[in-house]
């Protein structure tokens, strides 16, 4: 294994740059790029919880947005009941989270390949109706979250510069936790199971106990992504779980590299800034997002961290 | 008894429109193993078809007559342009990849149609309430829709089954390798099979559009529906996405319809309705959720036939 690779350089060179951006924030004044990257490394933390399932643990989960949205709208539901204690609302957010994923995972595997894609969908779909029903909670209009989470003095939610490094140790921890399971016996385990889940099966390994333990993993730390987002967002809305967020998850993984620790990171920061510079430039910008989408596909095999391994050998 | 006459044709209805869309979706899968997240779209541009050419010739039939035209030449278009490359191709790649058409459908139709929705109107004819019973009239254009529907799965039945092109259809479906090698030209049969599907996507869209507005999005929610039928009916199943587009259509109409009440029975007025509205977009789902336990690929799963 090489000491020095292009992918590595990349990488450190994110990592540095999102631990800085603060700094060059207040020097510059830009208050607007401080916001921004707040929002992609949210959507990066439930990007590489997708890549979890899908670049690890070989499921094709196509209703990953259910998971922002259930975090969202815990905090969000128990912030218009009155309790505004963060330390309430993100346990609440993830046992929900967890409980969701435990039901629909343990329902959606007995299915595999096209059918788990579409099956994940529509119960996405189905969460997404249940909260536009919400009429306590704003309906289809969503909720504005009048108060952010309150950590009693331990970090300030609405202080954007301690807000934005409270996300981004969670992205970093999350990543860290990943980095721990993929390479735990569980990981390998599971990594096996992607490869080849009929010899796992004859080895003796129970394989839907291990993809629905990775599955309710990967939807927990997403429904913290979801708990984030409200905050950052101060809204809640069916939004959140619209089957295109979903998408847009599923793109981050593929663009970054799935089945790498830091892809699905590269993937959010490229992706969403190539929608804010797109979004500039036109009022159409989803006109060339969509092709290039396709020819990504087409032509971008193994997204840009497999672009850059390929770089290094030459 | 008026009502239940009347939302049950209206099941009916709803449930054969989702079987044209469901019939593309699962030809296209079942053939080319393609997943099509872009059939939506082509839904979707079927309706704006219609709309513009209707408005243009000044005549319903005639514009749904080109609009259909009109979707089976995009349909075949996309297919040669685009979509023959990614076949043999990861599921996933698929889904990327048609996600972004959908991206840029919708876009396109924003530029050319703008953001507010149109309107396709019905010609007089259609528009008289026929009686169907004594004393109970139907919409003569939602009968017509049924008509048209049954018309089409009859013929895509007969096509399937009895016609040589049905034939090759059905043995690229079961091994694409070996009617290459009989000589037969796959790669145009993929191309018609295609533009079938999506002229059969266009046929739903347009004659949906003059019950609901024809806006951007509109493909997407009830492509997410044709999905849930594929997958009740057992994807690549004709036979199938008939039975099961019709049980989805009833089941979705008649909740619906009688939910509310039926809760409102049980439980008291203010819960019953709060819960009534999440429930009844909630049914199809959960019957999804019940055929997956019980019959995980399905009810009537292709490779058995």
């Amino acid at each position: 294994m090489k000491a020095f690779t292009v992918s590595k350089a990349v990488t450190a060179l994110l990592v540095v740059g999102l631990v800085l951006l603060p700094l060059y924030s207040q020097a510059s004044g830009n208050i607007f790029i401080l916001t921004l990257f707040t929002r992609i490394i949210i959507l990066a933390l439930a990007a590489a919880s997708l890549n979890l399932i899908m670049g690890f643990g070989g499921m094709m989960s196509f209703g990953h947005a259910a998971y922002l949205g259930i975090g969202g709208y815990a905090v969000g539901m128990l912030a218009q009941e009155g309790i505004g204690s963060g330390f309430i609302q993100f346990p609440v957010a993830l046992a929900a989270s967890a409980t969701y994923a435990l039901v629909i995972g343990a329902l959606s595997l007995r299915t595999r390949g096209v059918y788990f894609i579409m099956i994940t969908l529509a119960f996405a779909q189905m969460a997404y109706y249940v909260a536009s029903g919400l009429a306590r909670y704003g309906g289809d209009d969503g909720l504005t979250v009048y108060k952010r989470s309150d950590f009693s003095g331990l970090v300030n939610l609405s202080n954007r510069t301690q807000f934005y490094y409270l996300c981004l140790a969670c992205l970093f921890a999350m990543i860290f936790l990943i980095w721990r399971v993929v390479n735990s016996r569980f990981g390998l385990v599971l990594q096996g199971l992607r490869s080849n889940e009929q010899r796992m099966q004859a080895i003796g390994f129970p394989s839907k106990r291990y993809q629905l333990v990775c599955f309710v993993i990967s939807g927990t730390m997403c429904g913290l992504a979801g708990a984030l987002l409200a905050n950052n967002t101060d809204f809640v809305s069916p939004a959140m779980m619209y089957w295109t967020r979903s998408g847009d998850l599923m793109v981050m993984v593929i663009l970054g590299g799935m089945g790498t620790l830091f892809g699905p990171v590269i993937g959010a920061v490229v992706y969403l800034l190539l929608e804010e510079f797109l979004s500039q430039l036109t009022e159409y910008w989803a006109l060339i997002m969509g092709p290039l989408l396709l020819l990504i596909v087409l032509f971008g095999r193994g997204g840009i961290m497999g672009l850059l391994g390929r770089l290094n050998r030459g | 008894m008026l009502l239940v006459v009347e939302q049950f044709l209206n099941g009916l209805q709803f449930g054969l429109l989702l079987f044209l869309l469901a019939a593309g979706l699962t030809l296209v899968f079942g053939i080319m193993d393609l997943v099509n997240l872009a059939h939506g779209s082509l839904y979707m541009m079927g309706a704006y078809f219609a709309a513009t050419f209707a408005a243009w010739t000044g005549s319903f039939l005639l514009g749904a007559l080109l609009a259909l035209g009109a979707t089976l030449v995009l349909g075949i278009v996309l297919e040669m342009s685009a979509l023959r490359h990614l076949y043999g191709r990861d599921h996933l790649d698929h889904v990327l990849a048609t996600f972004g058409l959908i991206l840029f459908f919708n876009e396109a139709v924003r530029l050319v149609w703008g953001p507010a929705g149109l309107a396709l109107q019905l010609p007089n004819w259609l528009t008289v309430p026929v009686p169907i019973l004594p004393g109970i009239h139907y919409p003569a254009y939602r009968l017509a829709i049924i008509a048209v529907a049954l018309l089409v799965a009859l013929l895509l039945y007969l096509g399937v089954m009895r016609t040589r092109i049905g034939m090759l259809i059905r043995a690229g479906a079961s091994n694409r390798e070996m009617i290459g090698a009989l000589g037969i030209n796959i790669k145009l049969l993929y191309t018609l099979v295609f533009g079938l599907g999506a002229a059969l996507a266009g046929l739903a869209g347009l004659m949906q559009a003059p019950i609901l507005t024809v806006q951007i999005g509109m493909g997407e929610n009830i492509l997410i529906l044709a999905f849930v039928i594929i997958v009740i009916g057992g994807i690549g199943s004709i036979r199938g996405a008939f039975l099961a587009a019709i049980f989805v259509g009833m089941i979705d109409t008649l909740g619906r319809a009688f939910l509310p009440n039926l809760l409102r029975q049980v439980l008291s007025g203010a819960a019953a309705s709060t819960a009534a509205p999440a429930l009844s977009s909630m049914l199809i789902y959960l019957l999804m959720a019940i055929v997956l336990v019980v019959r995980p690929e399905g009810l009537f799963p292709a490779n058995r036939r």
